[in-house]
């Protein structure tokens, strides 16, 4: 008899979950945003497995995105900003593949991106926006033909319409909805009976979550039932949503997961020295992700000390007076 | 004499123009300075929001990117992304925006996508993130830039965030409503725009640069005859800088 009845069936390894889920060639989108709150266990067991020609759909993932792109699992991303705060302005894997031509890319923009998930969980084949005209990302293709008649890429990257119910000229911006074939989210909270609680900001994981064909939530606690219910105004989605649940503390580590833990600036640092150079950075990887069997021994590896560091006061969210620089 | 840095002129010269009732959207580096600098110091009445969802944060420390947990404590609300845009293009709201650049032209418009072919770039940068967005809906938007030719250009290699667009009332004709680049503000001086025709003009050198000097580290001509110096930052406003906006010296 499982301690958590009501999740059995969705409650499972991290190994498990990515096995059965994420496929080579699916698309992806995972939660998060630049330092925070990215699903990096999950991404570090995709890696480990080697899934590879992920179609990658995002907003502002940095951790997240950089590490999928510089372990080679990414083929196709669509994206509107790869950058992780004052550690990579611009984040260095992302940077390198476009630069040398290793990865198909489409620039959108945080709302747009947001917006596609939106239109994507609304059930809506599009959706409209102001956002944009006279930029460049409504003159410039990033995606081929060819590529446009892949599977799950839009035939358009936007259309631009006269708005239908105006006299006069007024022009809008149609985006094509997007539909992952499997989001990955970390979550502080899943309460025993699959509700899901995200504190702190949500970003856009409510749309990204609800966009997919699956959804795996990664996170730091399973609590009661009797908890998750006391007070459902603070809840982010209900159970049927979920197809897969995997408790794993730390799970957005080097990121930072509000109330819990800080970012590392550490490891972000170490990070920032070794992805300039690919050497150094496959090294960085044999020895974080390859090296390690799952992120428990991925969290040794980190040490007790540097996670005491970083441990958020949980009244404010994060770790008061920590080296940041 | 005092004597302070370009990062602390540049924050100072930016949170200036906050006013009173502003709704003021922060980005990180200089941007988040300027936006604590601005509440702190000339318009507490000014709310700062990030446009991942974090409204009216206490910033007791500085936040090293617009998702730190620093932008989730002590807000008036905590949500996502697509709020923070609701409230960006608000028609009840003067949203100002900071933005940063790799790129700027004479009308204000940015590039943060990529230098040289898209499709093949010689450097690759971060990409939109918000900054389109914030250019297409926010009442104004104030950019910070390093001051030199090759990021003050005739033409921008990716048109990325939409300022005057081709001046002159280009921008209304696209279908954007309001908005538009209020100024620039980098480690040399303050520039505005033209009311009529939109073009970028110096409005402020600071004290011990010349205008000589901003004119040629800019690719495009640029019309001084408005131009000023600016105020040099007060012991006051130091203080508040360097004690309570940014004690651990993350940005400074």
């Amino acid at each position: 008899m499982s301690k958590y009845p009501e999740i059995a069936d969705k409650l499972m390894s991290l190994k498990k979950a990515v096995t059965r889920f994420v496929t080579n060639g699916c698309q992806l989108s995972i939660g998060g945003f630049t330092v925070a709150r990215n699903p990096m266990a999950a991404v570090y067991e995709i890696v480990r497995q080697g899934i590879s020609d992920i179609h990658l759909v995002c907003h502002s993932n940095g951790q997240g995105l950089d590490v999928l792109i510089g372990a080679g699992c990414v083929k196709r991303v669509e994206i509107a900003y790869g950058g992780n705060g004052r550690y990579a302005p611009t984040c260095f894997r992302f940077r390198r593949a476009v630069e040398q031509g290793q990865i198909e890319f489409e620039d959108y923009s945080n709302y747009q991106m947001s917006l596609r998930f939106l239109a994507g969980s609304l059930s809506v084949p599009f959706i409209p926006t102001k956002s944009s005209l006279g930029s460049d990302l409504l003159r410039v293709q990033g995606f081929s033909e060819k590529i446009r008649k892949q599977r799950k890429v839009a035939r358009k990257k936007f259309e631009v319409i006269q708005n239908p119910f105006a006299e006069e000229e007024d022009q809008v911006v149609l985006l094509p909805a997007l539909t992952p074939d499997v989001a990955i989210i970390h979550a502080q909270y899943v309460g025993e009976d699959g509700t899901v609680r995200i504190k702190g900001l949500s970003f856009a994981d409510v749309e990204q979550a609800k966009s997919a064909d699956v959804l795996i939530v990664t996170c730091e606690e399973i609590v009661p039932r009797s908890y998750i219910r006391l007070d459902p105004d603070q809840n982010t989605l209900p159970p049927f949503f979920v197809d897969a649940i995997v408790k794993v503390p730390y799970g957005a580590h080097p990121t930072a997961c509000f109330g819990f833990y800080d970012y590392d600036p550490n490891h972000l640092n170490l990070y920032k020295k070794v992805a300039k150079d690919d050497d150094s950075f496959k090294k960085y990887l044999d020895g974080w992700v390859y090296g390690v069997a799952d992120h428990e021994e991925y969290l040794s590896r980190v040490g007790a000390a540097a996670l005491l560091s970083i441990k958020a006061n949980p009244v404010v969210g994060y770790a008061q007076g920590l080296d940041r620089k | 004499m005092l004597t302070y840095s370009a990062n602390e002129m540049m924050a100072l010269a930016a949170g200036r123009l906050i006013k009173d009732g502003d709704i003021v959207f922060a980005g990180t580096g200089v941007s988040m300075l300027a936006a604590t600098a601005a509440k702190r110091i000339y318009a507490p009445k000014a709310v700062v929001f990030f446009e991942t969802g974090g409204v009216d944060p206490i910033l007791e420390e500085i936040p090293m990117a617009v998702a730190d947990s620093r932008v989730m404590y002590g807000t008036c609300l905590n949500s996502g992304l697509i709020e923070a845009f609701s409230i960006v293009g608000h028609r009840k709201l003067h949203t100002v925006a900071f933005l940063g650049a790799a790129q700027i032209d004479r009308y204000g418009n940015l590039n943060t996508t990529s230098l040289g072919d898209y499709h093949r770039p010689k450097t690759r940068f971060s990409g939109s993130g918000g900054a389109c967005d914030v250019a297409s809906f926010a009442s104004g938007v104030i950019t910070f830039m390093q001051h030199d030719k090759r990021r003050f250009v005739e033409q921008l290699d990716y048109l990325t965030s939409v300022g005057w667009y081709q001046g002159g009332n280009s921008r209304q004709k696209l279908g954007l409503r309001r908005g538009g680049a209020i100024a620039v503000v980098t480690n040399l001086g303050l520039m505005k725009f033209d009311e009529t025709s939109k073009e970028m003009v110096l409005a402020q050198y600071y004290p011990g640069v010349s205008v000589t000097k901003i004119v040629e580290n800019t690719s495009f001509p640029l019309d001084v005859s408005g131009a000023a110096e600016a105020p040099p930052p007060s012991a006051e406003e130091l203080r508040i800088l360097r004690e309570e906006v940014d004690p651990q010296k993350l940005i400074l």
